[in-house]
């Protein structure tokens, strides 16, 4: 099978600092893929080197066979790789019906799904259950409902690729539950890249795991194999293991 | 905003209209004059409240564009003797191709600079005006006759130097203006110009270009100035470059934000009430514009979102 996304030699330097260091990389469709890794490893810098939000120094990113490296953000997007952002970023002053219908509109102007704006809105609200409050100012929910809404801007985008960049950062174990099953309907139509600190969240979703350490992929495998990695263990779990 | 009922909306709007519309039969003659200058000049304002309101961008050049298109009509009457439809249609088509032109180059920049850059153009429109002052008339202006201003239709004839057609063609541009507007700011384009406003970065990230949408705007808004311009130009028959200056820049600026910033009704309101405010107090006093100035100080104390904002943001939440 073809990867859906692959990187080579990819990086990324901020002044002096190689935040993103050659990094090669292959995502295979239908997967759920978690990046892991210490502060300051470039998990970030390295996912938006993929959505475009930052160019590379150096390197290629290949998505679905076109080469997509020097392509703007945005035409990405509308290729099918959807981004939601570490820090919640919904448009605060319009409703959640309105910030779920940008992307809506979106794939509709680009041909990519059929029907109404609104019957599209409501559909990506009631999988993540804001159909309720489908008329309350973004800025007016609760944070938990902010990471939600994000995750229903991303789902209406129609991606086929999504990157959730700390996703179940800020919410409450009883919404990080939801949050898993959401995640597993999400993969069901698309392939899932997402950052992620929090290790039962990882364990339990992940296909895949790639571990960053200092800009470099330090080790990849399954959740099993990343357990009993003793590299990993030194760099990144050490800590919790004592 | 999009829940609310677009009937409830549009009703409003043509109320308005309607009301406008009755006025003309009520007015005295010094006023009914008035209220036509103000309705050209409120589309000024909603050419203006597109880009600064919905965009938020925030121009300090536009007077370049209601210019282009009080030359762009006024010169092809008065030079080329065109008729009133094709001179009005020149106007609007030499503002917008300005717009595309400037916008170009001026949405490469941002905030501030913005602001600056489109000053410093909207000079540099005003300067070229006074150097080809044998086609311009340089800052005497041209004075169109009675004789162009009037359109032929078959048999018929339109002269707008009557009071009444002037306040009718006044009105119908106003109230085209309007209900474009409102369908704007109400279309899927109008949601994306607004999440520009509120957050350029994260639109990108849902795919769209932003840029584009912007210059979009720019031209929109820059059509809508000379559309204002050029009727200004048929309808009062002067031309002259007092129009070009800075103080055209900033009084859009002003209007729009007396009369609610992103409201479709604001421009109007506002252009309404500073011209009434001046008005009124000239007649008592020579210092009437410190009274204007208090006023917009007390404006902006007690409702910084301008009168229709704050009618929305208290009572009305449905007003688009």
């Amino acid at each position: 099978m073809m990867p859906l996304l692959t990187t080579k030699g990819l990086s990324r330097n901020f002044g002096g600092l190689r935040a993103v260091d050659g990094v090669d990389f292959a995502l295979m469709p239908g997967e759920i893929r978690a990046i892991i890794g210490p502060n300051g490893a470039g998990k970030t810098t390295f996912v938006s080197l993929l959505s475009g939000r930052i160019r590379p120094s150096s390197g290629t990113v290949v998505f679905d066979g076109a080469d997509i490296t020097t392509m703007p953000a945005y035409k990405r997007v509308r290729l099918g790789v959807a981004y939601t952002f570490q820090i919640t970023s919904v448009f605060a002053n319009l409703t959640a019906f309105d910030n779920v219908a940008l992307p809506v509109q979106r794939t509709l102007t680009d041909g990519r799904t059929k029907g109404q704006v609104r019957s599209g809105v409501m559909a990506a609200l009631e999988r993540t259950g804001l159909a309720d409050r489908a008329g309350t100012p973004a800025g007016q929910l609760s944070y938990g409902h902010q990471r939600l809404l994000e995750v229903a801007m991303g789902l209406a985008l129609k991606p086929r690729l999504l990157i959730l960049d700390e996703p179940t950062q800020g919410l409450a174990d009883a919404e990080i539950d939801n949050f898993i099953t959401l995640v597993r309907e999400i993969a069901k139509d698309a392939t899932v890249l997402l950052i992620e600190h929090n290790m039962p969240v990882v364990m339990q979703l992940a296909d895949r795991i790639t571990v960053f350490n200092s800009g470099k992929i330090l080790a990849e495998g399954t959740p099993e194999q990343i357990r009993a990695n003793a590299e990993v263990q030194d760099a990144y779990l050490g800590a919790t293991h004592g | 905003m999009r829940d609310a009922s677009p009937a409830k909306a549009y009703a409003l709007h043509i109320g308005v209209i309607a009301l406008l519309f009755a006025l003309n039969f009520v007015l005295p003659d010094y006023h009914q004059g008035l209220f036509a200058r103000i309705m050209a000049l409120a589309v000024f304002a909603m050419g203006y409240n597109l880009l600064f309101g919905y965009v938020g961008l925030l121009s300090l050049g536009h007077a370049m564009f209601f210019s282009a298109g009080l030359y762009g009509a006024g010169l092809t009457v008065y030079h080329l003797g065109w008729g009133v439809p094709e001179a009005f249609l020149a106007g609007v088509a030499c503002g917008a191709l300005l717009a595309l032109v400037i916008g170009l180059l001026a949405l490469r920049t941002s905030g501030v600079a913005f602001m600056i850059v489109t000053m410093m153009f909207a000079q540099v429109f005003y300067l070229l005006i006074l150097y080809f002052a044998a086609w311009t008339g340089g800052d005497q202006g041209l004075v169109i006759q009675q004789a162009s201003r009037v359109i032929a239709i078959g048999d018929a004839s339109l002269d707008l130097t009557d009071p009444t057609v002037r306040y009718m063609s006044a009105l119908a541009l106003f109230a085209v203006v309007l209900l474009i507007t409102l369908a704007v700011v109400r279309s899927r384009f109008g949601r994306v110009l607004v999440a520009i406003r509120e957050n350029e970065e994260r639109t990108k990230m849902l795919g769209y270009d932003t840029v584009a949408n912007k210059l979009a705007a720019v031209v929109a808004s820059g059509a809508i100035c000379a559309a204002s311009g050029a009727a200004y130009a048929l309808l009062f028959g002067y031309v002259g470059s007092s129009f070009a200056g800075v103080q055209y820049s900033i009084l859009p600026l002003l209007w729009v934000l007396l009369g609610g910033a992103a409201t479709t009704l604001g421009p109007l309101i506002g252009t309404l009430f500073m011209y009434y405010v001046t008005d009124i107090t000239s007649g008592f006093t020579s210092a009437y514009l410190l009274i204007v100035g208090v006023a917009l100080i007390l404006l902006v104390l007690f409702a910084p979102r301008g009168i229709m904002g704050s009618i929305r943001e208290r009572w009305l939440g449905w007003l688009p």
